[in-house]
């Protein structure tokens, strides 16, 4: 069911929500940006749909809600484990499409590649989308390229206009709205000022290519552009004990990134991908070539995140569109 | 739903020190598990650690290891009666069905031996159950050798060639050099046949395989065991991914005609 409602309606349907849910939205952030007097948005709790930004790019995805940058796995004490609790609400997040897209390719990594993980699954199961539409994307987004521009699943839609928020329910558990019905039609972008030449017929043989340590040169190994990601999954675990009784701690996983020193360093001093030119290969090919070969799609959802945050201003869709470009010479 | 991150304590019943940073810790375990698997071994606020096993028994399973960071440097210092925590076993392990009948030949580099001993006692305990078995290890040097009574164990039962890079006369018999110039004295009866098994030091795969296919093993019939940073040993972490292979879910053994389209 679709409603055209005053926003102060819409606000107190938020407050009514929050019985049983937890509100997440991108946020701005006055002055948290990584240069002086710039902004981040982040996901964040909410409780009105003024604190929500719909007009900008979010800096950072929703994956921070679904998988913690750090995520305590247990505490323990000399002999004893406990689980951390989990928080009986729901949860409510309001994405674009292309996020929408990128939990799909979480679940593939946290659900359905071997083992189940009990932290996401107990998460995930809980999760509704509130879809935020973006009628043009945002500079650096090529969702139209990857095919992430629509989406059939989500719970629900929300567009502020003015005065009212028009609204579509789509998940009865969500719907307690009254007044008349009308008809809303969600809006997705149908081109990106970014378009990208995907290659279609990668390969191995394309590991040999100088290409890759072109980007040797450049980046400095920072990982924001998998930080950023809402599709980079992989983290590293931890132990730590408490200062005030080194008896107790707990053992956390955090964010872990392919592009930082010591990603495969193992016991001994081996380590594997020791350019960042390699890096960059093994990267780019796992979001456009081997996820593909195991769960039948692209991992990359075009959202552009990993352009807007490198400080080297390496550009991802570009390297996507010369590996497609050099394709099509080739024929 | 169970929580695959939850280790199980263990009991340790009895360590074997090969070398002053090597020593076997046999722990209790109850279950199933395959040679070339392996254990998330950990010790809380230090951390975890992937270990293969190096012995199968009864009730038990035995993992070398080796002290080279914060949590094996831990472990060291443990004596039998302490507990370690365990998760596993995990990986695919060696399928000993496969070797049954055939000439087999076994290269381990270093600590590389351990996640082979498994394979080596059964086929030295069932002597009949393949028609021959031809071990080579290698070591930097001779204290660097694990496994000593073994050694003179599987000497009874079959093919044994013990190298050691940099000769020095500590009393056991060994020839010097690298394993790969051994390989082409291996009297094959039927090189189209024989199952080779190859396992170390990334280095030391590459120049070994290499060596076996010159001699005319078929790429088919070659093993590797893939040692690889794994976290979580469940397919979630990523460390240890190359292409689209998990090393800890579809690992770390592989056939070599898988092993060799695998770029880090």
């Amino acid at each position: 069911m679709a409603y055209k409602i005053i926003r102060e309606r819409f606000d107190q349907y938020l407050q009514q929500l929050k019985k049983d849910y937890r509100l997440f939205a991108p946020v701005v952030l006055n002055g948290k940006g990584t240069f002086t007097d710039t902004d981040s948005i982040r996901y964040q709790e909410i409780n009105s749909i003024g604190e929500i930004c719909f007009d900008k790019k979010s800096n950072f995805s929703a994956k921070e809600v679904l998988l913690p940058i750090t995520q305590t796995l247990f505490y323990f004490t000399e002999d004893n484990w406990s689980e951390p609790k989990v928080d009986d609400k729901k949860l409510l997040l309001f994405v674009r499409s292309c996020d929408i897209h990128a939990i799909r390719r979480l679940d593939d990594i946290y659900l359905r590649n071997g083992f189940k993980d009990p932290y996401y699954k107990v998460l995930r199961e809980k999760v509704r989308f509130c879809l935020m539409e973006c009628e043009q994307g945002f500079e650096n987004c090529f969702c139209v390229s990857m095919k992430t521009n629509t989406v059939e699943e989500y719970d629900m839609l929300a567009r502020p206009q003015g005065k009212f928020v028009y609204v579509t329910v789509k998940n009865s558990e969500l719907d307690f709205f009254d007044g008349k019905a009308i008809e809303i039609e969600p809006k997705f972008p149908q081109k990106n000022m970014t378009e990208v030449k995907l290659p279609r017929r990668l390969n191995q043989d394309i590991a040999g290519s100088p290409m890759w340590q072109e980007y040797s040169a450049r980046c400095i190994g920072c990982g924001r552009c998998n930080f950023v990601c809402p599709t980079c999954s992989c983290f590293s675990m931890q132990d730590i004990f408490y200062k005030d009784n080194a008896n107790a701690g707990e053992r956390r996983r955090v964010w872990a990134s392919c592009m930082v020193d010591g990603f495969t360093d193992m016991a001994g001093g081996h380590q594997f991908r020791k350019s960042q030119g390699d890096r960059m290969r093994f990267r780019v090919m796992h979001k456009v070539y081997d996820y593909k070969k195991r769960f039948g799609y692209h991992m990359c959802v075009g959202c552009g995140r990993c352009d807007d945050a490198c400080p080297e201003y390496i550009s991802f869709s570009n390297c996507l569109d010369k590996l497609g470009k050099a394709e099509e010479a080739d024929q | 739903m169970s929580n695959i991150y939850l280790p199980f304590t263990s009991r340790i019943i009895k360590i074997i020190q090969h070398t002053d940073i090597d020593y076997t810790f046999f722990m209790e375990y109850r279950g199933a598990v395959k040679p070339g698997q392996f254990f998330e071994v950990s010790i809380p606020k230090y951390g975890e650690a992937p270990i293969s096993v190096s012995d199968i028994g009864d009730n038990y399973v035995g993992l070398t290891i080796r002290r080279v960071g914060v949590v094996t440097n831990t472990i060291h210092e443990m004596k039998v009666g302490d507990s370690l925590f365990l998760r596993g076993p995990y990986g695919n392990g060696f399928d000993v069905e496969l070797y049954k009948g055939k000439e087999i030949v076994i290269a381990a580099g270093g600590t590389g031996l351990a996640p082979v001993k498994a394979i080596i006692d059964y086929f030295t305990e069932h002597c009949g159950e393949a028609k021959s078995l031809t071990v080579m290890a290698g070591f930097k040097s001779s204290k660097d050798i694990l496994f000593r009574d073994d050694f003179k164990k599987w000497e009874q039962a079959c093919d044994v060639t013990l190298t050691i890079e940099r000769v020095d006369d500590d009393g056991i018999p060994c020839r010097s050099g690298l394993i790969t110039r051994y390989i082409p004295d291996i009297p094959f009866k039927n090189v189209d046949e024989a199952q080779v098994i190859v396992v170390g030091p990334p280095i030391m795969i590459k120049f070994t395989v290499a060596e076996f296919l010159k001699q005319g093993v078929r790429e088919e019939n070659l093993w590797v065991s893939y040692e690889r940073k794994m976290c979580c040993g469940v397919g979630k972490c990523g460390h240890c991914k190359m292409d689209d292979t998990y090393i800890c879910l579809e690992g770390p053994v592989f056939n070599y005609t898988k092993a060799k389209t695998l770029i880090d």
